[in-house]
Order: structure tokens, then C-alpha cells, then sequence
């Protein structure tokens, strides 16, 4: 069994069905005129965007770029770069004022100092995970805080700071979800969500912010199929070979530090093998990992999906 | 109550009323927290903070795991070799 063999797709096959269940959602099913996302100049938006601009026709999908603080300019570079290419109606929207006034940064700040009490302006951040190697360990959140000078340091969180970060940094996923629905009524559009399928499954989003949305299409890829999509339907080279990070805190946080603990591509190979009930031993030959290794990354697939069952939850109806 | 048990009841209090709502039935010494589902990675935040404050004690980054942490016995031992009574 090779790693490449169990998460191979028929790229063509695959865009074709993708194609006619987008119309199928936004034509049929809301009756709508069209499809709103936000791309942040990673794959997963990229190859949303290229999707749907194929199957609804590039006049009616409509692209935002919702920039802030902790935003890359190279983000918005290679969003416009989708944009162009697709020739699909975009916009802009600098949501930093909107968190600005929600007092977002000013309440991470706050966060961050009950960790770090010297943080402040020139100081840069980010929040990450201990990493798979050692004894099976609980998935304790530690701050890394980079002082003017360039020295860092890196302290746990307590649950007081913890909370306290993870709640306002939120604001960000949610305010640009509330610009998305903003666009979707004005157009009489619908929403498209960009969440793969370890985001998805796995509960790496935001309740309400960017797990929001009218219909997703990539959210049953696994990340190395959404890489394959995105080589079919031409996605510029530079977004394929991206590394992909959160874009949520001031320092570079990749996906592994924040919440996988392992490689992605490695992570998609351990889903794949929980979902398909494949032992811990055989996962390890395919994914060169420890069995070990395998069956703590299994033990975290199972936390996570605890936390995703709160997040994907729909109101619950007391009848 | 032995000393020990007696050292670790306020553990006991602390996860019945955090963690299930006032409700000790059913709790026992050596039911796994991770495999009940009753404390999940947020929550052991909370218990570690509230190990520190209690008992004085400092909980370092390697003695975070399920073998020091999770169950009441499984806590009994990790205090027993922290402090030494």
C-alpha cells in the first residue's frame, strides 16, 4: 500500500461532479443567483473559486479579499491573482476597522498579557501546540511571543488566557463571515465555505466565523486531493507551493503548530486511516510513522472530533 | 478516609463541580477523565491551574500526561511524588 495509492482522485472526474452539485446548490436547491466566497490566497479558497466560477460562469461568483492586521500582502497578491485569472467579480474590504472597533485587538492583548505580562506595541505572537515526539501528552496551548528585539519566549497558557486569546481572535473569522452574508444578500448569492476535509472534520474553524457557509465543496477532500484538484484546474504554481498558515496572529503560525501537531500531508494520511478503519501498525509502514506515533495522532483525531461535534452542531431545538 | 484519599478530595470536589455539574455519582477513583469524556483539552487547562494554586506546586510541560492526570488515583500518585506526603 502506498501513501499515494489511498488518497489518489480522478481530478476530471472528480471537477465535473463538483461542477453540477454547485449548480445543483446554488440553482436548485437555494435558488440563488450565485456564489459569495473569501479568498485568502491559499488553495482551499483558490480551488473554490476556480470551481466555482466554472460551474456557475465567472460573472456570477463574487470574490472578497477581507485583509487585516495579521494579513499578509502576498495574501492579497495571490487572491487578486485568482481573481484576475477567473475574471470573477471582486472586492476588497479592509476588515481591520471593523475589528478595531469590536475592540478585538485591544481584548487579544489584554489575553496575551495574563501569559505575558510585558507584551505590548512591536511585539508579535502566535499560539501553537507541543509536537507528536515524547511521551502521549495532552494538547496544551502554549504562547511564543517575539519581543522588538527579536528574542522570544515561550510560556503555557493558562485556561484564563487561553479563552481569553481564542475569543477574540475569532472576531476575525467572524467578522469577514458577516461581510460574506453582507455581499450574498445584496447579490442574492449564496455563501461558499472553503474548509477541507481535516478542517472540517477535525473542528479547524471558527463556530459561526469561517465554519459558516450555504454549501462547501471541498469539505470531503482530504488535503492532498484539494493539491491534486488544484494542479487539474490550474491554479497558479505559486498558491500550490504555498505552505499553508492560519494568517491569525501577528507571528507565522503554521497548521501543525496550531493544531495538527504533524505534517499535513502525514495528518491526511492518518484520517484517511482512522476513517477507514485501518490499523495503527499498517497506517505507519504508508504514512513513515511510529506505530506509536499513529495511534496518539488517532487518540487526537478522537479529541478533535469531541470539540467538532459542539462546532458543527446546529441549534439544538427543546421540544 | 486514608491520608491520601483525604490529600486528593478536594481534586474530587473541584472535577464534580466543573466538570460534571454537582453530580459525584458515578465518579470513580480510577475512571479514565479522556475516556469518560468528562474533562476534555480546555478542561485539563483548568485542573492543571487548579493543581498549582491548591497544592503549591509547579505542573512542568513533560508531567503533562494522562499517566500523572487522568483519574482521581492516577492524580493521588502524581501528588504523592510531587510533594513527597
Amino acid at each position: 500500500m502506498l501513501a499515494s495509492d489511498l488518497l489518489t482522485i480522478d481530478p476530471r472526474q472528480e471537477t465535473d461532479r463538483l461542477v453540477e452539485g454547485i449548480r445543483d446548490a446554488v440553482f436548485k436547491q437555494f435558488r440563488r443567483r450565485g456564489a459569495v466566497l473569501g479568498v485568502s490566497g491559499g488553495v482551499d479558497s483558490a480551488v473554490v473559486a476556480y470551481l466555482c466560477a466554472r460551474a456557475l460562469g465567472k460573472d456570477r461568483v463574487q470574490v472578497l479579499f477581507m485583509p487585516e492586521v495579521a494579513s499578509s500582502s502576498d495574501s492579497l497578491r495571490l487572491g487578486k491573482l485568482v481573481a484576475e485569472l477567473l475574471g470573477v467579480r471582486h472586492a476588497t474590504e479592509d476588515i481591520a476597522p471593523a475589528l478595531a472597533g469590536a475592540r478585538c485587538y485591544e481584548r487579544q492583548a489584554d489575553a496575551v498579557r495574563l501569559a505575558v505580562p510585558e507584551y505590548g506595541p512591536g511585539y508579535k505572537f502566535k499560539i501553537v501546540l507541543p509536537g507528536l515526539a515524547g511521551a502521549e501528552r495532552y494538547s496544551i496551548f502554549s504562547i511564543v511571543v517575539q519581543a522588538p528585539n527579536g528574542e522570544t519566549k515561550k510560556v503555557r497558557l493558562s485556561p484564563e488566557a487561553y479563552l481569553g486569546i481564542v475569543a477574540a481572535t475569532s472576531f476575525k473569522q467572524r467578522v469577514r463571515k458577516m461581510m460574506e452574508y453582507y455581499y450574498a444578500d445584496l447579490l442574492n448569492f449564496a455563501v461558499a465555505g472553503t474548509p477541507n476535509r481535516l478542517e472540517y472534520e477535525l473542528g479547524f474553524f471558527v463556530k459561526n466565523g469561517d465554519g459558516s457557509a450555504d454549501f462547501k465543496p471541498i469539505a470531503h477532500l482530504y488535503k492532498s486531493q484539494v493539491y491534486q484538484l488544484a494542479a487539474y484546474l490550474g491554479v497558479p504554481e505559486e498558491i500550490q507551493r504555498r505552505p499553508p498558515t492560519t494568517e491569525t496572529y501577528s507571528l507565522d503560525q503554521s497548521q501543525e503548530e496550531f493544531y495538527f501537531k504533524v505534517p499535513l500531508e502525514k495528518m491526511d494520511l492518518c484520517l484517511y486511516g482512522k476513517d477507514h478503519a485501518i490499523s495503527a501498525a499498517d497506517l505507519a509502514t504508508v504514512a513513515g510513522l511510529r506505530q506509536d506515533e499513529v495511534e496518539r495522532v488517532y487518540k487526537m483525531i478522537d479529541g478533535h472530533r469531541k470539540v467538532a461535534k459542539y462546532l458543527l452542531s446546529p441549534p439544538l431545538l427543546l421540544k | 478516609m486514608s491520608a491520601q484519599t483525604e490529600k486528593v478530595e478536594p481534586v474530587r470536589r473541584f472535577i464534580v463541580d466543573n466538570f460534571l455539574f454537582g453530580r459525584s455519582d458515578g465518579l470513580s477513583d480510577e475512571q479514565s477523565f479522556l475516556d469518560s469524556g468528562i474533562i476534555d483539552s480546555t478542561g485539563i487547562l483548568e485542573l492543571v491551574a487548579f493543581l498549582e494554586e491548591t497544592y503549591g506546586l509547579q505542573v512542568n510541560d513533560e508531567e503533562l500526561i494522562p499517566d500523572n492526570l487522568d483519574s482521581i488515583n492516577k492524580i493521588s500518585g502524581f501528588l504523592l511524588a510531587k510533594l513527597g506526603k
